[in-house]
């Protein structure tokens, strides 16, 4: 593998997807921000206040490290899906498979920009987030750690979501289904401690939970469970997921007959 | 130097369509040459194959002496291609298109913009260069796909019917593109539907029809294999009745326009001998119908009839 082709189509496909984030900003970038204001308006503000404190905090503070880790999850998902679902079905993947460019190079490339319009989006909702509620970061270390695994996790599976993709419908299904309900049952909106103990039992199996825990942790100092967990649980996926993108991607799986 | 190299290339699809059936096909570097068959034939596979845009069934493809399998890389670096389709994003502008193409050939990205300056000049599109690509006419996109499999300067340029659906100027000016950087030392495989495209610009032509390779060749010993050809002349003075040309056979189309058919065993001055010797002058004259295309046809349908 050639270090200086990989790295200039590296930085090349990094740039092209920062560029096409910030061309359709109104796809990218607004309806996050909207969604997520409107989070907190209604559950923070409106419902939150009814609710009272959860685990030592204001609703508000509890939900608000959920939101932005979400809006993250969401948005690095969501990019690499649609950039890479629409190089393939547009053709111009085509660009890239002629091209001596490694497959671990096109993976990290679009994974980057996944990872970059997550923190972006992320970035926007915590100001908002920060016009609702007071946020500190306790641990900001763990706070941008996990951030960026989480979203790299994210972005994997948007990657391999988009690979198996024949239609449009098909980038649809894995949010829907799937990250939107394990998001919402991830602590988002609650602590797990409310539960009744089966459902904290099975609640430990969503890898959403752990992430958003962690992240809780880097801003509050509070977690429903032990954050090196946490990083267990990412960097396994994050190993699992980048190998199966890799051998689909070496067997050409939806991108090579 | 073998360009390529291409040896019992089979490609069988999931749904169990034989798309190539052990192709041989070798060609030379700085060649001109034509893969030529009818719609389906296998020629757009073999091509994605060597492109690495399909994952071939069996066989074995050697680029400059890169194998494809041990040295893809380098195989890699040596071929652009320019596909029958447009696949570019139309969203983007010509300009970053060529760049990022380049970038992804490990070209610096302002090494990148000065080729882009010059490939886009050249083909006529610098002016265009920021604007949106879907605003670009049929010509000019195709144009675009060119200089973008240009951009890194490789060996082998592989054109999937390029020329399909522009109009005759363009067309004309594409051809003496490609025939400029063939001079240069570019080696250059066609597919294309236009025969007389194939018989102007290329020395080696190959027939291939049902994923096989029927002919391999000389541009000219294929034409040679024309057995007879039919030319339209158009005569100056009026004629009321069919000239008597001895062995050739002719009609009288109109009084201005002859149709004159020529075997291989009788040369085209004997032909003007015998107008010349009954005071009838041409003013010009034409193939009746392309010779290549005849020729084709008749390749192909041969290779049927043997087969049933």
């Amino acid at each position: 593998m050639n270090t200086k082709i990989n790295l200039v189509a590296f930085y090349t496909i990094l740039r092209k997807e920062i560029l096409r984030v910030l061309r359709i900003w109104v796809q990218t970038i607004v309806p996050p921000a909207i969604t997520m204001t409107l989070y907190f308006v209604i559950f923070g503000n409106l419902i939150g206040s009814r609710i009272g404190n959860m685990e030592g905090y204001t609703y508000m503070q509890f939900i608000a490290p959920g939101i932005i880790m979400m809006s993250v999850i969401t948005n690095s998902y969501g990019n690499v899906v649609s950039s890479f679902f629409g190089a393939k079905y547009g053709g111009y993947l085509d660009e890239m498979l002629v091209a001596p460019v490694a497959n671990a190079t096109i993976i990290l490339g679009h994974i980057a920009g996944g990872i970059i319009r997550g923190l972006l989006v992320g970035s926007m909702v915590t100001i908002i987030a920060l016009s609702f509620t007071d946020l500190k970061l306790t641990y900001p270390l763990v706070t941008f750690s996990i951030v960026f695994l989480s979203s790299m996790v994210f972005a994997l599976a948007g990657f391999i979501n988009a690979l198996f993709a024949k239609k449009f419908d098909d980038i649809a299904i894995i949010p829907t289904f799937i990250i939107t309900p394990l998001t919402y049952l991830g602590g988002v909106f609650y602590s797990i401690n409310l539960l009744p103990e089966f459902w904290q039992n099975i609640s430990l199996f969503n890898p959403i939970l752990y992430m958003v825990n962690a992240f809780r942790y880097g801003v509050l100092g509070s977690s429903d469970i032990d954050i090196t967990y946490a990083y267990m649980v990412v960097g396994i996926f994050i190993i699992i997921l980048f190998s199966i993108s890799l051998l689909l991607l070496k067997k050409g799986t939806g991108i090579r007959e | 130097m073998k360009a390529l190299s291409i040896k019992n290339l089979t490609k069988i699809y999931s749904n169990g369509f034989k798309a190539l059936d052990g192709i041989d096909l070798t060609v030379n570097a700085g060649d001109f040459y034509s893969l030529l068959g009818p719609n389906g034939a296998g020629k757009t596979t073999a091509i994605a194959i060597v492109c690495s845009l399909v994952n071939k069934t069996m066989g074995n493809i050697r680029v400059f002496d890169h194998d494809i399998e041990t040295r893809l890389e380098e195989a890699k670096m040596s071929i652009g291609m320019v596909p029958q389709e447009v696949n570019f994003n139309t969203f983007d502008t010509p300009i970053n298109i060529v760049v990022n193409q380049a970038g992804y050939y490990g070209i610096e990205r302002n090494i990148a913009l000065k080729r882009a300056k010059e490939y886009l000049g050249e083909l006529r599109l610098w002016e265009k260069r920021n604007d949106n690509a879907r605003s670009l006419s049929g010509g000019m996109k195709r144009r675009l796909m060119i200089a973008r499999a240009l951009i890194h300067q490789p060996k082998l340029l592989i054109l999937d019917e390029p020329t399909a659906g522009v109009d005759i100027e363009i067309r004309r000016s594409m051809w003496k593109f490609l025939r400029s950087i063939n001079n240069n030392g570019t080696t250059i495989i066609l597919t294309t539907h236009y025969l007389e495209e194939a018989e102007s610009l290329c020395r080696n032509v190959a027939i291939i029809d049902d994923g096989k390779i029927i002919q391999d060749t000389s541009m000219n010993s294929l034409l040679r294999q024309l057995k007879q050809e039919t030319f339209i002349l158009s005569v100056e003075n009026e004629l009321t009745t069919k000239p008597k040309l001895g062995d050739f056979e002719c009609n009288l189309l109109d009084s201005q326009n002859l149709e004159v058919i020529i075997d291989s065993n009788h040369g085209i001055n004997e032909l003007f001998e015998l107008l010349n010797s009954q005071n009838i002058k041409i003013n010009s004259m034409r193939n009746k119908s392309n010779r290549l295309e005849e020729l084709f046809l008749k390749v192909v349908d041969n290779k049927k009839k043997h087969s049933h």
